[in-house]
């Protein structure tokens, strides 16, 4: 699905978090959106979520116009920050969580819900963890579960708020190959956020640099290395 | 081993204390349970056994005790689920969302603890009393709140008010709104959010709450006093009988009485700590580390 982002602007009371910008995503892109805090590229993923709704401008999937659409029927798969995994469900049920919320019409029957949530344990390679609750895993492991719940719904989309920001290097590293991968496999548009450089040069198709609410350059890693196109994104991939 | 050890400085942890310490500390602790919390609950029980279980229990089945003891447990019905009801909605409100004058309402929420019991029930006869408009209207048809049933509920609902509240917001404001959100992307609706993800983990803040508030709403004296009107078999809840049975020197019985009350107190507590045994390794898994 390709995104059309069209003179999004938000504001907060009296802080301006985006002023108005336009971003083109192609279907199937691996896009990160790369700034440090408070350039607004967390508030541009929520919008695009639709967990927050823009004071302008319109958002379109395959061209059409989806601004005012609610977050359930957007059906993007979103992974949270600090994942915001449910502690009180086990594995399982976490992943099986929007299968079970969907309308009784569109419910896999149970048979079919434990065969796909048994899938995307092998898809993220960790294949015995079913039982285990958030609580008892480890810093990647959460992630990984995070994003095979979002895988569960079959999204549109992937959107992931600093997918690695909480994890430690070594882990991140895998991870980010994992991330590529599941992109691969899946053939999803995905977008994710990110204040490290390496990390969207690395692994993104399209990198988004943004600053105090602006979009500073868009392009390939490549020509963002080669060519910045203005002072602050010089500053910011030399740092 | 320890005998051939060369002497070295004996050491301990920064946080430890020295015996003599710490034994001072325990008893202060347990001399302070002793006198302000075992020393009363037993006299209570051995006032009302002083002529042995039957004329205790005897005290306890006549007309008016009956009438007051049903009357506390159907105000109790009544104030408790309506305040957890309350409690939660004001909880979600103030917590999960951002607007002007948030401050102000978590100060409300507060005022029954700040406010006297006795005001707060002079507040409810002056609204609804038989001299008011309201009241007036009320009581000329048929729907007295004053020295009836509606005005005990009022009361009762108004001094028990901030305790499920209280336990559920610094739950709710630790927790964020991240899990909400992500049921939410995952397409469940707003009822199906708040009903799996939502009251799952305040569950036990719920739980506390409504057991402090139950034992409160039992137990409340001061505005129901007020508001009640104190007629025997009609408006006379448990406190309230307690207090009059022992101005007319009837010692077993006001003394039976509130054992029974502390009895139901205690139920409560026990309750408590049952559900928390058993849902021991639940607890622990939901608990961040």
């Amino acid at each position: 699905m390709h995104i059309d982002i069209d003179e999004i602007a938000k504001t907060f009371g009296a802080t301006t978090a985006l002023r108005p910008v336009s971003l083109n995503i192609p279907s199937g892109a691996l896009v990160a959106l790369l700034g440090p805090s408070g350039s607004g590229k967390t508030t541009l993923l929520r919008i695009l979520g639709g967990l927050e709704f823009p004071t302008s401008g319109r958002v379109l999937f395959n061209g059409q116009d989806a601004t005012g659409m609610t977050v359930q029927d957007r059906r993007a798969g979103f992974v949270f920050q600090s994942y915001a995994l449910f502690r009180h469900m086990t594995v399982f049920d976490n992943i099986a969580y929007g299968l079970r919320a969907r309308p009784r019409g569109q419910r896999p029957p149970r048979a079919e819900i434990t065969r796909r949530v048994t899938r995307l344990l092998d898809l993220i390679q960790l294949p015995d963890i079913a039982g285990r609750y958030p609580t008892q895993l480890s810093g990647g492991q959460r992630q990984r579960v995070a994003l095979a719940r979002a895988l569960a719904i079959e999204p549109r989309m992937l959107l992931l708020d600093e997918p690695f920001g909480a994890l430690d290097a070594k882990v991140r590293k895998e991870l980010r190959q994992g991330l590529r991968d599941i992109h691969d496999e899946t053939g999803l548009t995905t977008v994710f956020v990110t204040h490290d450089q390496d990390e969207a040069m690395e692994l993104a198709d399209l990198v988004v640099v943004m600053s105090m609410g602006r979009i500073e350059q868009i392009g390939r890693p490549q020509d963002i290395r080669s060519k910045p196109a203005t002072e602050f994104v010089r500053d910011f991939i030399s740092a | 081993m320890s005998d051939t050890a060369l002497p070295r400085p004996a050491f301990r942890v920064a946080t430890d204390e020295a015996p003599l310490l710490r034994i001072v500390l325990i008893a202060i602790a347990v001399a302070g349970l002793a006198v302000l919390v075992f020393a009363p609950l037993a006299v209570v029980f051995a006032e009302a056994l002083k002529h042995g279980w039957s004329a205790a229990i005897q005290s306890l089945g006549n007309r008016d005790a009956r009438s007051a003891i049903q009357l506390t447990l159907l105000i109790t019905a009544i104030a408790v689920p309506a305040n957890a009801a309350f409690g939660i909605a004001s909880a979600w409100f103030i917590t999960k969302f951002d607007f002007r004058g948030k401050a102000f309402l978590i100060t409300l929420i507060d005022l029954p603890f700040s406010v006297s019991p006795v005001v707060a029930g002079l507040c409810i006869v002056l609204l609804f009393g038989a001299n008011s408009a309201i009241g007036g209207w009320l009581v000329a048809n048929g729907w007295p709140i004053v020295f009836a049933i509606p005005g005990i509920v009022l009361a009762t609902i108004f001094v028990t008010f901030p305790f499920v509240a209280r336990e559920l917001i610094p739950v709710m404001i630790e927790q964020g709104r991240a899990e909400e959100e992500a049921a939410l992307t995952l397409g469940a609706s707003g009822w199906r959010t708040f009903r799996t993800v939502t009251l799952p983990n305040i569950r036990w803040a719920l739980l506390y709450g409504t057991l402090l508030c139950t034992a409160r709403a039992m137990g409340e004296f001061g505005a129901v006093a007020v508001v009640s009107g104190k007629i025997r078999g009609q408006t006379a809840t448990m406190p309230i009988t307690i207090e009059m049975l022992y101005n007319e020197y009837l010692s077993v019985a006001a003394f039976s009485m509130a054992a029974l009350l502390t009895a139901l107190a205690l139920v409560t507590l026990l309750l408590k700590t049952i559900l928390e045994l058993r849902h021991a390794d639940q607890l622990a898994a939901t608990r961040r580390h």
